[in-house]
């Protein structure tokens, strides 16, 4: 065995290392589900009449569906009966100041990295820390009042602004839209609740930070975001999971609403536990996350670092229906050891003028499978519509493998619509030539991915930044062959 | 400084050294000549501990340590430095941030604390004179879209930054026109000091009018068969490498 494959097998050398769990009670209800368990759940969060009626509609309509085959994923049977939907520190929701919060979970959030204490902040970021299914505190929420944000849980926003709840919940992703979307409008546990008013630039990056806990909960967070006319947002979510054995479900769903003018900025680095090395355990990540570009010249850009989860399974897209609105979508996605990621976005232009840059760089290692699918869909009456589309694959060794599934459907004959993908490798020679020059290679292979996903990690707020390429050379440690 | 003692060494189980006694000292440039396929690349190569050559006997002594027990990153950092015949394009990663990686990893294995962003500019802007090199390579990927003769000189660009004690330069010389080999062989002797040494591997003989080296091996069939002066080199190149083949053959 040569020197370097004796050090590509210490592979992933750093174990998961938010692998490990709190000991707080948790409260939860039994496995399975059905309409007592969603009027249960319902019931825990003192929900009014209508959202539980909504709850129980998308359950009746889930249970009519199935779950789609189509992707380039092999899943085992998830057994639906066999998860717990409902888990929630037992100390309840909210807390005048940090001296009630139970020690054990500050001290999780601590070893997390996220301090809650507002004197512990970063310059400025809001932390919405969701434990579990409860929200733990909202901080920042009276330094954002003063400008008319909100900002706060998805349950706080059902109790004291019911109004915006109602008007635009499911106004994105409807209940109808697929089988994960039916599920969570049934049980979605909890999430943020973000609305910018007219003409309000936020002051600070918004962030919410999420973990499952209990063994065999399914996370299933709500997110909705609001940009009146002319406001501007920037919000960031990071996960991380602890440890397991069972792959626990996460089917999350994140609606963005940007009217006239607006913008909103949607940053994501994704750690959840990706299995072991042998591909046992780790999270399914099934989320669909959408944008309406509703009024004239807005835009909405997601931006993605995904290195977790076992199953990834995501498309973050923009609904381009004002005129002239833009819609960005810029990704780093990693696989290692028998991971599998489906992932991608779809640019929906409807309105004249309508541009969309799609910025996608996958990189393969280990045994895992890593695709792109994508869809540009110009419509009839898009006029001018712009496209760029980039999806640059790179693997590193030769067991895994890297996939690009571009669909392209344009119905308009002014539209612009460019594609450009590229495959590499990480090669031997590569490595060598850093080696010779005193680099070792696990440099070598942080340096080389680094500068590849360059252009996606620059445009990642510089806190995530920074946490984005710890996690690639994590994720990537021992991974060239 | 350098020392091999009857070293062989074997692709799989292809035996391709046949037993390589070298003595380089400091302040010497060895020029190393041979036809295609008589080993050149593969001493170097050895020398520079790429793992897919094993070495199946002999030692390499480099300042009294046996190399075969350092990694190649680690003969790097102890001053070993190689000029690739075909060097690699690394998209994507700076010439800078590459290089800045690299001294640094140097100065870490040196105890010597990393060196600042700004010295570090100053001292590229410094060594881009050495080999004329302009700023539009400097600022790009590593050796992205050079042609062969810009790689070259980038690699003796990096020579000058990384001041190696044994430079090995494995036919630094192809692909290079009449100027571009003058400003190469300008760079390489403007790095020559007492302290350093330098081996030269080349198959034609003009390279080393340029660097004039003080002593020249002929390599052939895996073994050094001719040891001489720089005149050894004019003699190859009026002659070729025929009548060193039919000596050679004729006493085996």
């Amino acid at each position: 065995m040569t020197d370097q494959e004796k050090i590509l097998n210490e592979v992933t050398g750093s174990d998961y290392k938010f692998g490990f769990q709190t000991n707080i009670d948790t409260e939860t209800i039994p496995k399975g589900l059905s309409e007592e368990v969603v009027r249960i759940i319902s019931a825990k969060k003192e929900e009014p009449e209508w959202l539980t009626e909504s709850r129980l509609k998308a359950f009746r309509h889930w249970q009519t569906m199935k779950m789609p085959e189509w992707a380039h994923l092999k899943i085992p049977e998830i057994s639906y009966q066999d998860i717990i939907y409902y888990a929630a520190p037992k100390q309840g929701a909210k807390y005048e100041s940090m001296d009630e919060v139970d020690p054990e979970l500050l001290d999780t959030f601590n070893r997390l990295g996220i301090p809650l204490e507002e004197q512990k902040q970063l310059a400025g970021v809001a932390v919405d820390a969701v434990m579990d299914s409860i929200s733990v505190k909202t901080t920042f929420q009276d330094t954002l009042a003063d400008k008319g944000i909100i900002f706060c849980s998805f349950s706080e926003a059902v109790k004291n602004h019911p109004d915006l709840i109602k008007k635009y919940m499911g106004s994105v992703v409807p209940y109808t839209d697929n089988f994960f979307a039916a599920l969570n409008s049934a049980v979605f546990s909890d999430g943020s609740f973000c609305y910018i008013p007219k003409g309000v630039h936020c002051p600070m990056e918004l962030s919410t930070y999420f973990r499952i806990n209990a063994a065999n909960t399914g996370q299933f967070e709500r997110t909705l975001i609001v940009a009146e006319d002319d406001s501007y947002v920037s919000y960031l979510e990071g996960c991380t999971a602890p440890m397991r054995d069972e792959n626990q479900l996460h089917a999350a769903i994140v609606e963005i609403v940007a009217m006239e003018n607006a913008e909103v900025k949607y940053s994501t680095v994704q750690n959840w536990y990706p299995g072991d090395k042998e591909g046992k355990g780790g999270i399914y990540n099934f989320v669909t996350k959408r944008g309406i570009c509703k009024g004239d010249n807005s835009k909405i850009s997601w931006t993605q670092v995904e290195t977790g989860s076992a199953v990834t399974w995501k498309y973050p897209s923009c609904i381009l229906r004002g005129n002239n609105s833009v819609g960005e979508f810029y990704s780093v996605a990693v696989t290692n050891n028998y991971q599998q990621a489906d992932t991608g976005t779809k640019m929906i232009h409807i309105g004249k003028n309508t541009r969309s840059t799609i910025i996608s760089k996958g990189i393969s290692a280990g045994k895992s499978e890593n695709s792109y699918r994508g869809l540009v869909k110009v419509l009839k009456g898009a006029q001018n519509a712009r496209n760029y589309s980039q999806c640059d694959s790179l693997l590193l060794g030769d067991k895994c493998g890297a996939h690009t599934f571009p669909y392209l459907e344009v119905d308009n004959p002014s539209a612009v619509v460019e594609h450009e993908a590229t495959t590499s490798k990480i090669g031997e020679d590569q490595i060598f030539y850093c080696n010779q020059r005193g680099i070792d290679t696990e440099n070598a292979i942080s340096l080389i991915v680094n500068g590849y996903a360059k252009e996606v990690l620059n445009k990642l707020p510089m806190e995530f930044a920074v946490e984005a390429q710890k996690l690639l050379a994590i994720t990537l440690e021992g991974s060239v062959g | 400084m350098l020392e091999i003692k009857d070293l062989k060494v074997s692709i799989e189980d292809k035996e391709i050294l046949k037993g390589i006694n070298l003595s380089v000292k400091a302040g010497e440039v060895h020029a190393i000549m041979g036809p295609n396929g008589s080993g050149k690349s593969t001493l170097a190569s050895a020398l520079a501990g790429r793992d897919y050559f094993n070495i199946t006997h002999g030692k390499i002594l480099y300042e009294g340590t046996d190399l075969t027990e350092l990694s190649p990153e680690d003969r790097a950092r102890e001053g070993i430095f190689m000029g690739f015949q075909y060097p690699v394009e690394i998209p994507g990663v700076s010439m800078v941030n590459f290089l800045r990686t690299a001294i640094n990893a140097q100065r870490k294995y040196r105890e010597e604390e990393p060196m600042p962003a700004g010295d570090f500019l100053k001292l590229m802007r410094e060594k881009k004179k050495v080999v004329e090199i302009n700023s539009d390579l400097t600022n790009r990927s590593v050796n992205e879209g050079f042609s062969g003769g810009e790689k070259k000189k980038n690699e003796i660009f990096q020579m000058a930054l990384l001041e190696p004690r044994l430079a090995i330069l494995d036919e630094t010389d192809s692909g290079l026109d009449i100027d571009a080999l003058r400003v190469v062989s300008n760079g390489v002797n403007n790095l020559r000091s007492p302290k350093n040494a330098t081996i030269v591997i080349t198959h034609y003989q003009r390279l080393l009018d340029y660097i004039v080296p003080d002593v020249v091996h002929v390599l052939y069939k895996g073994r050094i068969v001719k040891s001489g002066d720089k005149s050894l080199a004019r003699e190859l190149e009026e002659h070729g490498y025929d009548w060193i083949k039919q000596e050679v053959d004729a006493d085996t």
